[in-house]
C-alpha cells in the first residue's frame, strides 16, 4: 500500500497538505514507467522557478530517463513557493524515496479542495486496472 | 504480439518486455546504460530472432534482386553481405537491408516493422523471374554476439568453423552447439566485431543458455533493444523510421556504398529518383554532439540562429562518448564544427556538428 496521507493523480503525481502549502511529486509508479528500478536510466527533471503560477492540469516540468520523456502536471492550482534543490543532481532519490525526500515542488495552493484526486486504494486500484 | 523462441527466457531473466514492431521484446534487463557499456568492454548476447528473414532462390534470384534492391548483388562475391535498401520507384526506401550472396540463393534480413510490407512488395514483383521468396523468420532464430571478447566467447562453441578466418561483412556455415548448417555471419549492429547466428527457431533458448552460461565468465551479458539502439547509433547506423524511411533516401542519409549507379546493373526500382538526388541533393544527414543534460529527441528542431534548419532524426545519452549525441538532416552548408541550438520547450541547448559515426572498431 501507498502512503494514505495523500492524494494521487491518474498521471501519477501525489500531492500532500503540509502546513499552508502542498507538496507534489511523482509515485513510485511513474518512476519505474520511466526507468524501470533502473534508477541510473534517469537523465533529467526540468522544474519551474519559484514564483510560478500553475492551473490545475498544468505541466509544470518534464522527467526523462535514456528511453522516455513525461511531463510533470500539478494536479491542483497555486503558486510554486520552493523547488527541491536536491533532485537536479541527485535524481536517484526519485527511485529511493519518492514519498518524502523525492517531492519535487511546494507549492502554495488556490483552494486546498483536492477533489477529484484519488487516494491511495482508489491509486492502487486504478494502476492495477490500467496494467498492461 | 508475436513472441520469439526465446521470450520466456527474458521474461525468467526479468527483462522490461515493450512492443517491437509487433513483437513482444525485451527493451533492458537492467540499466541500458550498464548494457552499452558491457557491449563495449566485453561482450553482449542479443535475440534478434525478430529481424525478418527471406530466402531467394531460383534460377534469376540474383536478376531479381538487383531489379529491386539499390546494392549490386551480381558483384557481391558469394559468401559475401551487402547492406542495401528496398526502394520505391520515388528512390525512398521501404526498407533497409542485409543481403547475404549464398552459392544457391540470396537471404536478406530485414526490419521486423517492414517485414510484411518488404514480403508484399517482394511478391508483387516477381513476374518475368524465376524466383522463389520463402519467408523464414519463424523457421529461424537469429542471435548476435557482439563486443571486443565475442570471438574468443563464440569459438569454443563452434566445432568447424575459424572465426578468425571470417572477414568483416562476410558468413560462413558451422556446427554450434551441435547443430550442423549454422549460418554465422560477422555482422552486426553495434560497431563492434561481433557475429550473428541464424539457426533452427527450436534450439534457440537451448543455444541462448549454452552462450549466456559459457560466455558469463568473460563478461557476456544479455543486451536488450534499448542498448542496442544507443550502440547502434554511436556506430552510426542508420535506423528505419529515423534516418531513413519514407522521406528520406539513401543517398542524403550518406549511404551512397549501399547504392550502385553500375550501368551493368541495369534498371531498378528507384534508380531515376535517387540519381537525380545525387546530383541535386538538397540535404545531408549529420551527427551533433551536445553537452547539456538533455537528450535530444526525433523531431526535435535544430536551430542555426532563429531560423529552424532541421530537426533530430534519433537522439541518446552515449555512454561510450560522454555526452548525448544525435542524428539530424541539416541543409548542405553546415558543416563539422559547425555551432547549432536544440530546443527544449524554449530552453536553448548548444549542439556541435561533427561528422558520423560517433564511434567505431569494426572497420580495423
Amino acid at each position: 500500500m501507498r502512503p494514505d496521507d495523500r492524494k494521487y493523480s491518474e498521471s501519477h503525481e501525489w500531492v500532500k497538505a503540509d502546513g499552508d502549502t502542498m507538496l507534489i511529486g511523482i509515485t513510485d509508479f511513474a518512476v519505474n514507467e520511466l526507468c524501470s528500478g533502473n534508477e541510473g536510466d534517469l537523465v533529467y527533471c526540468d522544474l519551474p522557478e519559484a514564483g510560478r503560477t500553475l492551473d490545475a492540469g498544468e505541466t509544470f516540468g518534464e522527467i526523462e530517463s535514456v528511453k522516455a520523456v513525461s511531463d510533470l502536471n500539478s494536479p491542483v492550482a497555486g503558486e510554486v513557493v520552493e523547488v527541491n534543490p536536491a533532485i537536479e543532481d541527485h535524481l536517484e532519490i526519485l527511485s529511493s524515496d519518492p514519498w518524502k525526500e523525492g517531492w519535487l515542488i511546494r507549492i502554495r495552493p488556490a483552494s486546498k479542495s483536492t477533489d477529484g484526486m484519488m487516494d491511495a486504494e482508489a491509486y492502487e486500484n486504478f494502476i492495477a486496472s490500467s496494467a498492461h | 504480439m508475436r513472441h520469439t523462441p526465446l521470450h520466456d527466457v527474458h521474461e525468467e531473466l526479468g527483462a522490461r518486455m515493450v512492443d517491437f514492431g509487433g513483437w513482444h521484446m525485451p527493451l533492458q534487463y537492467g540499466p541500458i546504460l550498464d548494457e552499452v557499456q558491457c557491449v563495449r568492454n566485453q561482450a553482449g548476447l542479443f535475440d534478434l530472432s525478430h529481424m525478418g528473414r527471406v530466402r531467394v532462390t531460383g534460377a534469376d534470384r540474383v536478376a531479381y534482386i538487383d531489379r529491386l534492391i539499390t546494392n549490386y548483388c551480381a558483384k557481391i562475391p558469394v559468401g559475401s553481405i551487402r547492406y542495401a535498401f528496398l526502394c520505391r520507384e520515388d528512390g525512398n526506401p521501404i526498407d533497409d537491408l542485409l543481403v547475404y550472396r549464398g552459392e544457391d540463393e540470396v537471404y536478406l534480413v530485414v526490419n521486423a516493422s517492414n517485414a510484411e510490407a518488404d514480403l508484399a512488395w517482394m511478391r508483387e514483383h516477381t513476374d518475368g523471374f524465376d524466383v522463389t521468396v520463402e519467408d523464414l523468420t519463424d523457421a529461424e532464430a537469429m542471435l548476435a554476439v557482439q563486443g571486443q571478447r565475442s570471438t574468443e566467447i563464440l569459438q569454443p562453441f563452434l566445432e568447424d568453423l575459424d572465426l578468425s578466418s571470417l572477414k568483416y561483412y562476410r558468413f560462413a556455415f558451422g556446427t554450434l552447439c551441435g547443430i550442423p548448417n549454422v549460418r554465422v555471419s560477422r555482422t552486426g549492429y553495434t560497431g563492434e566485431i561481433g557475429y550473428e547466428l541464424y539457426f533452427p527457431s527450436a534450439e534457440g533458448e537451448r543455444v541462448f543458455r549454452e552462450l549466456a552460461q559459457g560466455g558469463e565468465a568473460a563478461g557476456l551479458r544479455p543486451i536488450g533493444l534499448g542498448a542496442r539502439d544507443t550502440l547502434r547509433l554511436e556506430a552510426g547506423m542508420a535506423l528505419y523510421g529515423h534516418e531513413v524511411d519514407a522521406e528520406h533516401n539513401p543517398i542524403e542519409a550518406g549511404c551512397n556504398f549501399a547504392v550502385s549507379f553500375a550501368p551493368e546493373k541495369g534498371d531498378w526500382i528507384g534508380r531515376a529518383a535517387l540519381e537525380a538526388v545525387k546530383e541535386t541533393p538538397t540535404r545531408k544527414l549529420i551527427g551533433v554532439t551536445t553537452a547539456g543534460p538533455r537528450i535530444p529527441r526525433q523531431g526535435q528542431e535544430l536551430y542555426q540562429g532563429d531560423q529552424a534548419i532541421g530537426s533530430v532524426c534519433s537522439g541518446t545519452r552515449s555512454p561510450t562518448l560522454d555526452t548525448n549525441i544525435a542524428t539530424a538532416y541539416v541543409p548542405l552548408t553546415v558543416e563539422p564544427g559547425d555551432s547549432l541550438e536544440l530546443d527544449f520547450r524554449g530552453k536553448r541547448q548548444t549542439a556541435l556538428v561533427c561528422a558520423l559515426p560517433f564511434f567505431s572498431r569494426t572497420r580495423s
